[in-house]
């Protein structure tokens, strides 16, 4: 047990983190899904774990729940280490995804199950003169005792009422509809008081009004109950409408943390920017500071920082670019390929200097039309590229080869390396080929993310190796498609490795002051 | 020409019934009149069926084999809804596979087999006498795997977060157990001791090595037509059994029926 001595006020400040996750990874079956997380939770806080489905966010919220065990890092729920603790021994409720109402109970007896288990202080214990009883360290031993069934009626009857079901008591949970079970679910949860809510996209199976309603209603009940709420979803609107803060995650990794606006506005790379909302993305040069270069032509930016021509991702959302008929002025001017209304605006592709953008407008530009695109500075975010070659440290495993993604690639050894030599090789973009079949290739790999950059498509290749390779390609690669990989020996250099002191860049969570 | 087509195929089904419950039926008829060989009706009577409540022997037998697959068939349902479980939710696949492998093969190994085991058994072990508990433990074992097949399917149906539920609401795993899955399992508990009941009331194979000097209903039987010949009074006994077992099956019917009824509402 935890033997802290400090005095409680000191710890209650402390613990304004109701949840810290420290280095956590979780291991299935020699699947990494969650990979070295850390994660603090403010106290009331609204937290949303977004990510696309088995990203690990859900793993993640398993841990915390006390479904799963970490295989490394620990968890803390008020400062408390709580990794080895039961879930019944938690406290902390969860509503789940299909409800997980128990059939055998009415709507009462559902909510009213954890209200009966629970104990609560009672004074304390005392003798027969009716002073306190101590114990040997000259405590006051505290007493428990179960809630009357009075007190469960009253809690009862006021949780359904919080979530709008006040006559349903006596009904049965399977006669209930999806929307009215999952208020069932979280009245069950709520009722117990609990000091964290975990939510694993409680409104999945529900349809689209409902869904909308029910966000509304616990965005609500969270800001009345003061509950931490942690919040699972897939959905970026959802995320974004409800939370005070999101955490992306990517294969385990957390990919940005912060307010939904600075995810929106700012997101930390490619990943990010494509997930949350639509956006087009370009690779662009940092002329200067304040000073981008794209589809060959300089913009103002409010970026700076960077180095002089450093190659840089660059994304701007399709409401940021000012579309106009061609012959007023603008910094590009292009043509519509394509022009689709989607009841509030029309959303337009222009193709301008061989770069395709999405741009959504109230105006209509018809398919055909010639137009000129514009940005203003603000409407231009730059992000760092996340690698702008693929470089691996290995050995030449032969005469003219190199060990790579498990396999053995050819390359022009004109620097004499022998075998077991310890070298870094590093591969272009766009110098890497991929084939439909895989036996075609020299290793194969799955296609793990395809990202479409204005004039080609960054495809991410993660190999059974657990390498990941960035290929520029003109095809699209679906998403967990099996393909070989290719290199020409003349395209990967081969360096002598110098041993270098490494300082990691802090990864994952970045700390938003 | 499609009339004609259904008129056939519902044909067909009255020819299989008919084949199928023709010898059951003819027992049921025979089992009414007194003489020594079928085909020779003598009269309406109830005698037969007197005699059958008369004989004390018979009585016996009928006693023990009831005694002997309620004990056994309340115990194969506890074990077996226990193993369902437990298997359920083992995680590691392959060790899955095995469990549910290994606790289905004595459903398929062939009853001799199992009888001779079981006579090895309680040899080598030869503190245990044969008798009731001999016959109890026998008929357990080999009823088990079908309450295990009984109540898996049930299991793989319910709400996979349900038993996680009843943890994150305070309860013990043990009490999770009892008063969130208990319940939900009970109709498949109750169809497989059901099932459980009747298998071990007709075995025969693994009884006649295990029973030792304790008579049931098939080893009576036997002993008796091995003796004397088919007796006009077994008609009567055979009939009884029929119809106590086809009650049973009705009685599942009705119940899941029933609770199907209730779940759809």
């Amino acid at each position: 047990m935890n033997n802290d001595t400090k005095p409680p006020e000191v710890l209650r400040q402390k613990f304004d983190k109701i949840i810290e996750v420290k280095n956590v990874t979780k291991i299935f079956d020699d699947v990494t899904v969650v990979d070295d997380v850390n994660l603090s939770v403010r106290r009331g806080e609204f937290i949303t774990l977004l990510g696309p489905s088995g990203c690990g966010k859900t793993t993640l919220l398993r841990m915390i729940a006390g479904f799963e065990t970490p295989t490394n890092g620990r968890i803390f729920l008020e400062g408390q280490d709580v990794t080895d603790l039961p879930p019944h021994k938690r406290n902390i409720n969860t509503v789940f995804q299909k409800y997980a109402l128990f059939p055998h109970l009415n709507v009462f007896k559902n909510v009213a199950f954890g209200l009966k288990l629970k104990n609560i202080p009672d004074g304390y214990k005392t003798d027969k003169n009716g002073g306190f009883k101590l114990d040997k360290n000259g405590e006051k031993i505290p007493l428990t005792r179960k809630f009357t069934k009075g007190e469960i009626e009253e809690k009862v009857a006021r949780a359904l009422k919080l979530v709008g079901l006040d006559a349903y008591g006596h009904r049965d949970v399977t006669s209930l509809s999806g929307g009215q079970q999952q208020r069932v679910a979280i009245a069950r949860a709520l009722v117990c008081e609990p000091k964290v809510l975990l939510l694993d996209e409680p409104l999945g199976a529900l349809d689209l009004k409902m869904r909308k309603d029910m966000q509304i209603e616990l965005m609500d009940m969270h800001s009345r109950l003061g509950i931490t709420f942690v919040y699972v979803t897939h959905d970026q609107e959802e995320a974004l409408t409800m939370s005070n803060n999101v955490v992306v995650i990517k294969d385990g990794v957390i990919q940005q943390y912060g307010s939904p606006k600075k995810i929106y506005d700012e997101p930390s790379n490619a990943f990010v920017a494509s997930f949350i909302g639509e956006s087009n993305i370009i690779s662009a040069t940092m002329k200067s500071d304040f000073n981008v270069n794209f589809c060959g032509v300089d913009f103002k930016c409010l970026d700076k920082g960077f180095a002089k021509n450093e190659s840089v991702d660059l994304v701007v959302r399709p409401e940021d670019i000012i579309i106009k008929k061609a012959g007023g002025k603008g910094a590009l001017s292009g043509v519509v390929t394509q022009c689709i209304f989607k009841g509030t605006y029309y959303e337009m592709n222009v193709l301008a200097n061989g770069y395709e953008f999405t741009v959504q407008n109230t105006a209509e530009h018809k398919t055909g039309s010639e137009v000129t695109l514009d940005v203003e500075p603000d409407g231009i975010h730059i992000m760092k590229k996340q690698r702008t070659v693929n470089e691996y440290v290995t050995e030449v495993d032969g005469e003219n080869t190199v060990a790579l993604f498990g396999g053995s690639f050819e390359f022009v050894n004109n620097l004499g390396f022998a075998k077991g030599d310890k070298v870094v090789a590093r591969i272009a973009f766009d110098k890497v080929e991929l084939t439909d079949d895989e036996s075609d290739g020299t290793v194969g790999g799955n296609i793990a993310q395809t990202l479409y950059k204005g004039s080609y498509y960054q495809v991410q290749v993660y190999t059974d190796d657990d390498d990941d390779i960035f290929v520029d390609t003109a095809d699209e690669w679906d998403t967990d498609d099996r393909v070989g990989i290719v290199v020409a020996p003349e395209a990967i250099s081969v360096e002598r490795f110098v041993e270098e002191t490494e300082s990691d860049s802090a990864e994952g969570e970045e700390d938003n002051g | 020409m499609s009339k004609t087509k259904k008129a056939l195929c519902r044909a067909f089904i009255y020819l299989m019934l008919v084949i199928i419950y023709l010898p059951i039926l003819v027992l049921v008829i025979y089992s009414f009149t007194t003489s020594k060989s079928i085909g020779v009706w003598n009269g309406f009577t109830l005698s037969l069926y007197a005699q059958v409540f008369s004989d004390a022997e018979m009585m016996s037998a009928v006693g023990n084999s009831l005694l002997v697959a309620l004990v056994s068939s309340l115990l194969a349902t506890l074990i077996g809804t226990l193993a369902a479980v437990g298997i359920f939710y083992t995680r590691a696949k392959w060790y899955k596979t095995l469990l549910n492998l290994t606790s289905q093969v004595t459903m398929v190994n062939a009853d001799i087999v199992t009888g001779v085991s079981f006579m090895m058994l309680f040899l080598v072990f030869g503190l245990i006498p044969k008798g009731y508990l001999t016959l109890i433990i026998a008929h357990t074992m080999i009823t088990v795997p079908y309450v295990i097949m009984n109540v898996m399917p049930r299991l793989s149906q319910l709400n996979p977060n349900l038993y996680e539920a009843g943890l994150d609401l305070g309860a013990s795993p043990v009490r999770t157990f009892v008063t969130v899955l208990l319940p939900q399992l009970i109709p498949a508990m109750i169809s497989g001791f059901a099932l459980a009941f009747t298998l071990s009331l007709d075995d025969f194979v693994v009884t006649k090595f295990v029973n030792g000097d304790v008579a049931t209903i098939s080893t009576y039987l036997y002993n008796k037509i091995a003796k004397k010949g088919v007796m006009p009074e077994l008609r009567a006994l055979s009939s009884l059994i029929f119809v106590a077992i086809l009650a049973v099956l009705a009685g599942i019917n009705i119940f899941s029926h029933k609770r199907n009824a209730k779940e759809k509402k």
